[in-house]
Order: C-alpha cells, then sequence, then structure tokens
C-alpha cells in the first residue's frame, strides 16, 4: 500500500471531477482526466485515492490501477517537489542529452530515477517531449527549457532552489 | 525554389504559419484582424458540408500525422445516413521522434486548428469535436482552452455559431504519455478512458470510432490546412508542392545541423535543400553520413540519398516514407548502431503489449542491437534482427507498430551494415552470455 496521508479529497476537487462528464456521452471517458486531477492535487496517486476515484466514477479501483499504470506520467509514490526529465531519444542523443544527464546526475548526487535528499529534485530520463529542432531538451515540471547546455542546466537548478527559498522568506 | 523536373510552378506562400510571428498571435482580438474565422463564418453560411467535402477532395490534401492518406477521402468513408451523433476526433498526441509541429500549431496560432475544427466538423455534421493533446503538451492545452472560451465568448464555437444553426463544441482530452495514443484506434482507446490498446480493423473508425459512432480522426497540421483550401480553393491547393503530394509540409529538421527549425515549404524539396539552405548545413564541417526522413519509423537513408524529394511517393520510391516530415541529421561521426539502440529502446518500451509479435519482437531487437553495441554481438545477430523484423510487420499484429521498428533496423542493416560489423568484429569481442 503506498501513503494515503493528507490524500483527502476536497470538494472542489471532487466537484472538478464530476464536471469532466460534462464533455463526454460516457462517463467512462472522464478516467484519465480525472486521474490527472488527482494526481496535479496531491502530487502522485495512491490506492486511497483509487479507491475514493473509484467510488466517484463508479468503477473498480483495480480497473483505474489497471489503467494509470499504462501510461507513464502518472505516480503512484510520493516523489520530488520538482520533476526534471532529460529527453533521451535521438535528436536530443545526438545534440548531448547523455552529456547532460550526466552532469545533472554529479551536479544534484543522485542517479536517474533518484530523489535528492532534500526531496527537491527527482530526475528522470523521458522519450521524446516533440521539440527535437530545440535539442537538447529538459523538462523540469511541464516546463520545457531548449537547447540546454550543462553550465544553462545548473542554472535552471539555481533558478528553482531560489524561487523556494524566496517563498520560504514571505512566509 | 525551383520543381526538381521543371514542369510545374512551385509557388512558396506560408499559410500555416503566416501568423505565428504576430504578436499576441494566441488572442482573439488579435487574430481576428489578420482574417481568423472569415472563411468559416463565409463557408458556413454559403456552402453545404458537400460542397466543402468535395473541395478537400479536389484539394488533394493528404493527412500530415504520418500516413499520408487522402483527408477527403477519409471523410466520405463515413454513412451519409446514420442517425446520431458523429465525430471529430483530432490527432494531437505528437510523440514520434523528431516531430515539432503540431506542438508549434497550437502554441502559436491555435485559433487556425479551431478554425480548421470548425471546417471539418461541418463537413462531416459532426457537433463535438475531441482534441487528444499529449500530456506533457501542457502549454498547448492551457493556450488552447483559453482559446475555445475566448472563441465561445465571441459566438465562434458551441451552438448556433455565426448566427446560422451550426453547433461545434470543441473538447480538450490530455494524455498522460503513451506514444501508441497516436494510432488512431488506441488513442480512441485512450479517450474513452482505458489503456491505450489499438482496436482491431475493420471496423474503422469512420463507420465505428468513439462509442462506436461513426469518427474522423485527422492530425492537427492536417486541420490547420483547411482554412486556407477553404478560402483559396482547390485550386490553389493544387498549384503548391507536386502533384501527388500538393500544398506546404511543416519540416522540421533537427540533429546535427548548424540551424535546425521548423520550416513551412512545398512538398517535393529535397532532403539537400533542408539540410544545406533551410537548416545552415551539416555542423561542425562534418560531413552527412545518414539522415532518417519524417520521424523515425521511416527508417535510415544513407547521405547518397540526400537529393530524394521529401514527399510521399518520391520517400516510398526508397523504401522510405514522407511520415511527419522531422528530418533526422546524423554527420560522420554518428554510430548507427548506437542509433538504433536508442530507437530499440524506445520501441520496446512503447509497445502496448497486446500482440505477442510486437511485445517480443521489439524486447529482442533490442536486446540483440544493445549486446551489438557493448562488444556481445554474434555472428548470426544480423540475420536474427532481419527475421524478427520479418516475423512482426506486415499485417501480423493489430496494428502497425511493428512496421515502425523494422524500418530503422531493416534500413540500418541495409544502408550501414559495416557499422554493425565493425563492433561485432571488434577486438576485444567476447563470447555472449544471454541477453540482458
Amino acid at each position: 500500500m503506498s501513503s494515503t496521508d493528507g490524500q483527502a479529497f476536497t470538494e472542489e476537487l471532487t466537484a472538478e471531477i464530476n464536471a469532466l462528464k460534462d464533455h463526454y456521452p460516457d462517463p467512462h471517458a472522464t478516467v484519465i482526466p480525472a486521474l490527472i486531477l488527482v494526481q496535479d492535487a496531491f502530487g502522485f496517486v495512491s490506492d486511497a485515492s483509487l479507491i475514493r476515484l473509484g467510488e466517484i466514477l463508479d468503477l473498480p479501483p483495480a480497473e483505474l490501477f489497471g489503467t494509470m499504470t499504462f501510461y507513464t506520467m502518472f505516480r503512484r509514490e510520493k516523489e520530488g517537489k520538482h520533476h526534471i526529465n532529460v529527453c533521451k531519444n535521438l535528436s536530443c542523443h545526438l545534440t548531448g542529452s547523455r552529456e547532460l544527464r550526466a552532469h545533472l546526475e554529479t551536479a544534484l548526487g543522485i542517479e536517474v530515477g533518484q530523489t535528492t535528499e532534500d526531496g527537491f529534485f527527482t530526475l528522470g530520463e523521458v522519450e521524446c517531449l516533440g521539440a527535437c529542432t530545440e535539442a537538447p531538451v529538459l523538462e523540469v515540471d511541464s516546463e520545457y527549457y531548449f537547447r540546454v547546455t550543462p553550465d544553462e542546466a545548473d542554472k535552471i537548478l539555481e533558478s528553482y532552489r531560489q524561487k523556494a527559498k524566496a517563498l520560504q522568506a514571505d512566509e | 525554389m525551383s520543381d526538381p523536373n521543371g514542369e510545374r510552378p512551385v509557388v512558396s506562400e506560408k499559410y500555416l504559419t503566416a501568423r505565428i510571428d504576430v504578436e499576441n498571435s494566441a488572442s482573439l482580438a488579435t487574430i481576428c484582424k489578420h482574417g481568423a474565422y472569415q472563411t468559416a463564418e463565409r463557408v458556413l453560411k454559403q456552402k453545404q458540408p458537400a460542397e466543402v467535402t468535395q473541395i478537400v477532395l479536389d484539394s488533394g490534401l493528404r493527412g500530415r500525422g504520418g500516413a499520408g492518406f487522402p483527408t477527403g477521402r477519409k471523410w466520405t468513408f463515413m454513412p451519409k445516413d446514420f442517425e446520431g451523433p458523429r465525430y471529430l476526433a483530432v490527432n494531437a498526441d505528437e510523440g514520434e521522434p523528431g516531430t515539432c509541429k503540431d506542438r508549434i500549431l497550437m502554441n502559436e496560432d491555435p485559433h487556425l486548428l479551431l478554425e480548421g475544427i470548425i471546417l471539418a466538423c461541418y463537413a462531416i455534421s459532426s457537433e463535438d469535436a475531441y482534441v487528444y493533446i499529449r500530456g506533457e503538451y501542457l502549454e498547448s492545452y492551457r493556450v488552447l482552452a483559453r482559446a475555445i472560451a475566448e472563441a465561445e465568448a465571441a459566438g465562434y464555437l458551441g451552438t448556433g455559431i455565426f448566427g446560422t444553426d451550426v453547433t461545434v463544441r470543441v473538447h480538450l482530452h490530455r494524455g498522460a504519455g503513451a506514444y501508441i495514443c497516436g494510432e488512431e484506434t488506441s488513442l480512441m482507446e485512450s479517450l474513452e478512458g482505458y489503456r491505450g490498446h489499438p482496436r482491431p480493423k475493420p471496423p474503422f473508425p469512420a463507420i465505428a470510432g468513439l462509442w462506436q459512432k461513426p469518427t474522423a480522426v485527422n492530425n492537427v497540421e492536417t486541420i490547420c490546412n483547411l482554412p486556407s483550401i477553404l478560402e483559396k480553393g482547390a485550386e490553389w491547393y493544387k498549384s503548391i508542392g507536386t502533384a501527388e503530394s500538393p500544398g506546404n509540409l511543416l519540416y522540421q529538421v533537427s540533429g546535427h545541423v548548424n540551424a535546425p527549425g521548423v520550416f513551412e515549404l512545398p512538398l517535393g524539396v529535397t532532403a539537400r535543400e533542408l539540410i544545406e539552405e533551410h537548416s545552415g548545413g551539416v555542423w561542425k564541417q562534418r560531413k552527412l553520413k545518414a539522415f532518417i526522413p519524417g520521424g523515425v519509423s521511416t527508417g535510415f537513408l544513407p547521405a547518397e540519398m540526400i537529393d530524394t524529394p521529401m514527399d510521399h511517393g518520391s520517400l516510398m520510391k526508397v523504401g522510405s516514407m514522407l511520415g511527419t516530415g522531422g528530418l533526422i541529421v546524423m554527420d560522420e561521426s554518428t554510430d548507427i548502431v548506437e542509433a538504433l539502440e536508442i530507437l530499440t529502446s524506445f520501441y520496446r518500451h512503447e509497445t502496448c503489449g497486446q500482440c505477442a509479435p510486437c511485445r517480443e519482437g521489439c524486447a529482442w531487437s533490442h536486446r540483440i542491437v544493445k549486446r551489438i553495441l557493448e562488444g556481445r554481438g554474434l555472428p548470426g545477430d544480423l540475420d536474427q534482427l532481419r527475421e524478427i523484423a520479418n516475423l512482426s510487420d506486415r499485417g501480423k499484429t493489430i496494428c502497425v507498430f511493428p512496421d515502425a521498428i523494422s524500418a530503422p533496423v531493416l534500413s540500418a542493416l541495409k544502408h550501414f551494415e559495416e557499422d554493425f560489423l565493425a563492433h561485432i568484429n571488434r577486438p576485444q569481442h567476447l563470447p555472449s552470455e544471454a541477453a540482458s
């Protein structure tokens, strides 16, 4: 079982999931958009969330589990606050994505698939992000960064740390 | 720009990306000053749906998602007397490595796509269009959501648009990361809320698609061609490109070139023009070794084929395909085995797993290429790779995914066998154990 902490659906989230049904002749089509809403709310999709979502959509949680695990963007466990993904497909490979990956692994002190000790970054590798003419491409959360050199990667990492510090200072 | 045979004039006028440099091009107020929605309004008020289909048929427009099927013909397969809803599914699940055009169209001129959707829906008598956007394209989703809201508020989308009795609702649907969902029946399965397993055909989507209703599945760039075709006519459209492949295409040049980019050019430009004139030539003053013409599923071509016109028929003649027009350039330093390891790893990861020849074939192709790359290749490995490709492709599975991996495998072996042999015959070669 994955963690269930803090995974109570708010009324707003439940309402948003129910509102998805207006778009389709069959409410089953809301499965993936609803899973996206859940993941956006909690950062991952826990067993508890699958059970709760199953109640809302009137579907067995096992079916939701089977569907979500087909798609690479869903996470079953809590990961880092920010997800860094290096594209590894051909155009990015030809323009230096492997060096970029190695640089990030050194800079963060982790390997692909791992999360930094402070829980701030998770490093991943992904297949083609659809920006091949801007290779090598880095994705942080849902933000794309183009033609990224190792130096620029450092600056990108730093910008996320600075943003977090500024937020902390505000609080 | 000149026609290679000197037979017909080739017009070079941008109509897909003409507005993307306009400041604030995603805003309705701005883009309406540049003519957005005027064609849709005129067509809905003056033409019958059948006339729209006829114009698109006459234009010769071919789908821009990779297969190149004539768009108008696809529409005519939908039953005319069907009572009940019919749907348009817009394929925005751009995922073929080397391809990055639909993202630009959606991000930079979303109202061009929406106007095209109105015209397509009108032609096929559909009141609901679903745009299936790959999950990674969050920006495209946000831009389109805002554009739809603006168009609805202006009365260009929704019920009774432009003061007519026509209804067109556009629904955005995000994917969640799966290459196979760009295959049209997989896309429909995914949209309906299931694992993206392709469906057996027949029935084809035109007969039984989304929710078993007649459905047209068209690519974003295809749809973006419609406003100009309806504005300027089939004859104008046919004056661009080649006789078999009319119109402009968004060519995307990536890899080892000085100035990679997306270029709107008439179909039939050669790979040489794209590489040397538009992308600044091969980088680092190196020589060209290989190129992939239209996304990785179209396979490798050797430098000698650089003068091949980049259109459907010409590329088919050299054993490849136009695909998505995503040209990947590789210089003389490239190890084709290494490139193929990346591609077979990709297909191994992305096979949906339904059909054994594909599921097992992709995995074994990758294992074998990987062991060759690592110096553990066996003398029979190249024949083994060929045999796997022949066991799985050409109609032996539910969808064409195995053909997509076979093309790079077979073309790499055909044109660059020496790269494989160099690894297999490496002096440090050790006897192979079972593959990883």
